[in-house]
């Protein structure tokens, strides 16, 4: 086992708990460079993979960090791709301006949803945020003008500065710096009183509010900040799926993305990043596995049922809440801890202390 | 004035559906603080189940309505037993994340087994219609207003007058107090889930010849969630008036208004009611008690 | 000097009378306890100086300003903390965080600044850290300060949750039940705190006791509460012994 020794406050306040973890994260910020050379069929993939970590990381802060659970966060993505694409392609705007201004819009989107969202709790919210979302796709769908309706919109490759990342492998490092860049900002805030404002309002609105924190505030930024990553999130994504389409931004996807941190692991920022992983590999090992069933009594034809996909990701679901809702950032806390303390693990750790129904009404 | 009564009888019809889902929402949410994401899907499940009995099995309309009533409730009250007693008193989130994950399952489960083609439900009603006036009133709707009506006059019997109804509303006001003046409050959450899963079978059933079935029937639960914000969440009546309410604005919309309109109007009307009045309409306003 | 003073507060939910009417007044640098067998409306008179309650007549005031219709956030701004009854701590967050949020009545820094981490956010962070590590060892809490607080046993959350309210830097610090759930020894160290709390710090403060022993022990006067009405109101030993306040709490 590993001691940490503080010797001032400042220690506390960097990115990084000491110099072990920081040069893990260089390591992997290596790997991350010389991957497309090692795995060049996959680049365009993992792509996608950095993508989901944007949106992760954008429903991490409002879920995980400020409790409010958004069932609408594909109409944010989609709000920005569409935005992004009219300013870039439609009116001839550089990528820099569209995509900040499609942030703009989005984190709009966020603080127009957030207003009616601060006089409701828990479900409420849940349901305004599903509403919203099915509106905001019917709009995609009819607002032929700008989003091309159901015929959908084709989009271009990014160019910025001139050069074009029409390549795999430049878009890649596109999105990759994107992604540094965002969480940077993002655990910059949760290191500083925002971070903390939100936290609280998770835990205990009501105490919250008795150490000053003006509640209806914060959590309309929240709601701006997480719509505004979801901004950049969809401008990438439009580039990335290269057409857009209505259909695309729907409930499912909502739901994918709230899969994503409840499997990465609530309230953490690597969560959000492990849950982008999977979300993303699944598929492909989903598909990989069907190839490998024998035709033992149509088994085979079985599992290659199209229905079955959906299912499985319920089951996923299903089976993380009920056996560990931490998700995989929990599991391997816990594995880590396991070998820390090797032999004298003890399993009452991590256990959750019983519920019972806790009344969040009045009576 | 003829189309006006022929909308209001509609709209009425479409509202009950409506209605009966939130009304599986209420009694779950009131008793164990749930919010069943899954609901819809449960309906479609009921509708599936009827559907295999009459063409698959060959079973008469009212045997095969009454089978999936029972199987259908028996599998919400397994599904309490199994499932979600585990997530009782657990994070919001937690089980909104679940419920939705249980839907998934049951569209995958239906897709496998009854296939992702679109049915249709032969029943007594189908394409039969009486003129009244200048009103068509179709035998459909009206077996889902009276079917509705008969429901909920039996279930607000059964609430009031039957001990074990008596006993479900101790335990869904207060548990702990309920466990202690020796009712089973585990099995009356697993007979609320039954109630509540029937119900949704039911509401599937009288849906069905309406609205042809297919795996995503259960997105109608959207709309009755819509239905059970609109009526507070906690309130049976409220669910109902909440559905009627939906099914009507709905139908007007979609006469009066630009196209499109019609599939979000719900959604705006309950954007509009919990911006103006975040506790639904007839909700108490509630707040956590320090 | 009177620092709050609460002019006929009176507040109905629904048909019922939580409070009908209480008027007291909290001096500077006192101890004032309120008593009251339970729902005599201690707690909601807490909610009500918290701002978490509006009252449905009556006015209260704060170092001469009206606070009645203030928002319930820009309460900790004007110098008053509290604790809860049944400890609201943010459960999901150390010890060291809990207390730092009890900074957040002090924050200067700005939504950009804190997105770029700017230097002068650093200072910033670095001074409300002093101010809690005060916190930290005038209450003895240096052991638990990285222990998340769901790990912690329940008389060391009642302290932190003391420790986050004397984090904002209060004038008047509202203490609900700090004795409840602790067991003897807990309650004489918690007694002493509360003591050293007014003569150290020189805080003034408000409390909701049931526990007799600490209620003799700290204050310097007692406000004796049943049905929403204040039925004596004195030293102690003088509200201890008056004749309505034996009645409320034995009946008959």
């Amino acid at each position: 086992m590993r001691f940490l020794f503080k010797t001032s406050y400042a220690q506390e306040l960097g990115l990084f708990r000491d110099n072990v973890q920081r040069n893990w994260y260089v390591a992997l910020f290596a790997a991350l460079l010389v991957l497309p050379r090692v795995v060049p069929d996959y680049v365009g993939d993992i792509s996608l993979v950095f993508i989901y970590g944007l949106c992760g990381l954008s429903l991490m802060v409002l879920a995980g960090y400020t409790g409010l659970i958004s069932l609408g966060h594909a109409a944010f993505l989609g709000i920005g791709a569409y935005a992004h694409v009219f300013f870039a392609h439609d009116l001839q705007l550089p990528w820099i301006v569209s995509v900040a201004l499609a942030c703009v819009i989005t984190a709009a989107a966020g603080v127009l949803v957030g207003l009616p969202a601060l006089r409701m709790t828990g479900v409420y919210l849940t349901i305004a945020t599903l509403a919203f979302a099915l509106i905001i796709q019917e709009i995609f769908s009819r607002w032929d003008r700008v989003t091309g309706g159901l015929k959908g919109k084709p989009v271009d490759k990014p160019v910025l500065f001139g050069f074009s990342f029409a390549s795999e492998l430049a878009f890649y490092f596109l999105c990759l710096a994107v992604l540094i860049g965002a969480l940077w900002l993002t655990a910059n805030l949760l290191r500083a009183p925002t971070g903390r404002a939100w936290v609280a309002i998770r835990d205990s609105e009501i105490a919250a509010q008795s150490m000053g924190v003006n509640v209806a505030v914060y959590k309309t930024m929240a709601f701006a900040y997480s719509a505004a990553l979801m901004g950049v999130a969809g401008a990438l994504f439009a580039h990335k799926i290269s057409f857009l389409a209505p259909d695309i931004f729907s409930v499912l996807l909502s739901i994918q993305l709230l899969l994503m941190v409840v499997v990465g692991g609530l309230g953490s920022l690597h969560g959000a990043l492990y849950g982008a992983v999977f979300v993303a590999i699944l598929p492909v090992l989903i598909s990989q596995a069907r190839d490998a069933v024998p035709a033992w009594h149509g088994l085979d034809r079985f599992v290659k049922q199209p229905g079955l996909e959906p299912g499985l990701f319920g089951l996923i679901l299903v089976l993380f809440i009920l056996f560990e809702p931490l998700g995989i950032y929990g599991r391997w806390m816990k594995v880590k801890l396991y070998f820390a303390m090797f032999p004298l693990y003890k399993r009452a750790t991590f256990k959750r202390q019983k519920a019972y129904m806790r009344s969040e009404r009045l009576r | 004035m003829d189309t006006i009564l022929q909308l209001l009888l509609n709209g009425l019809a479409v509202g009950c559906i409506y209605g009966l889902v939130a009304l599986g929402f209420v009694l779950i949410y009131k008793a164990t603080e749930l919010v069943n994401f899954a609901q819809g899907d449960l309906l479609m499940l009921g509708a599936f189940t009827c559907y295999m009995f009459v063409v698959w099995y060959g079973l008469g309309y009212w045997a095969a309505f009454a089978l999936a009533i029972a199987i259908v409730a028996l599998f919400g009250a397994a599904l309490d037993a199994t499932v979600l007693r585990r997530v009782i008193g657990q994070p919001q989130f937690a089980v909104v994340m679940l419920t939705i994950g249980l839907g998934a399952i049951f569209r995958s489960f239906a897709s496998i087994t009854w296939g992702s083609e679109i049915y249709t439900l032969p029943t007594p009603f189908s394409a039969r219609a009486t003129r009244l006036g200048g009103v068509t009133v179709s035998h459909e709707y009206v077996s889902i207003i009276v079917g509705t009506v008969v429901l909920c006059a039996a279930l607000y019997a059964f609430f009031t007058y039957t001990r074990v109804g008596v006993a479900m509303q101790a335990a869904s006001q207060n548990q702990l107090a309920a466990y202690y003046m020796g009712i089973p409050v585990k099995r009356m959450f697993s007979l609320i889930w039954a109630i509540s899963a029937g119900v949704a079978a039911i509401a599937g059933v009288l849906l069905a010849p309406v609205s042809l079935i297919d795996i995503n029937l259960g997105f109608i639960g959207l709309k009755a969630f819509a239905a059970a914000v609109l009526g507070g969440f906690g309130s049976i009546p409220g669910a109902l008036v909440g559905g009627l309410t939906i099914g009507l604005i709905e139908l007007f919309a979609g006469a009066y208004l630009p196209h499109g309109v019609k599939d979000v109007a719900a959604y705006v009307v309950l954007l509009v009611v919990l911006a103006v009045r975040p506790q639904g309409i007839f909700g108490a306003v509630g707040r956590k008690k320090v | 000097m009177t620092l709050l003073e609460a002019d006929n507060l009176a507040i109905n939910f629904g048909g019922i009378t939580a409070l009908a009417g209480v008027s007291f007044e909290v001096r500077a640098g006192e101890v004032l306890t309120i008593i009251g067998p339970n729902g005599a409306g201690k707690t909601t008179i807490f909610n009500l100086v918290s701002r978490i309650y509006d009252p449905t007549r009556g006015r209260l005031s704060f170092c001469g300003e009206d606070i009645t219709r203030v928002p319930p956030h820009e309460i900790a701004r004007r110098g008053i903390a509290r604790t809860f009854q049944n400890i609201e701590l943010f459960e999901h967050a150390t010890v060291l965080q809990n207390l730092l949020l009890g900074r957040h009545a002090h924050k200067r820094s700005r939504f950009v600044e804190e997105l770029l981490f700017l230097p002068r956010v650093r200072a910033l962070e670095l001074e409300h850290r002093g101010a809690v590590e005060k916190v930290i060892d005038f209450l003895d809490l240096q052991p638990y300060r990285d222990s998340l607080i769901v790990n912690l046993p329940y008389g060391v959350r009642k302290v932190v949750e003391m420790a986050r309210a004397l984090c904002t830097q209060p004038k008047l610090l509202l203490l609900d039940e700090p004795s409840s759930g602790l067991s003897v020894e807990e309650t004489e160290e918690m007694a002493f705190w509360i003591q050293d709390i007014r003569t150290l710090l020189g805080i003034t403060v408000l409390m909701v006791e049931h526990d007799m022993s600490l209620v003799s022990a700290v204050s310097d006067r007692v406000v004796a509460l049943n049905y929403g009405l204040v039925i004596a109101a004195g030293t102690p030993r003088d509200v201890q012994a008056h004749p309505d306040v034996v009645k409320a709490y034995l009946g008959g």
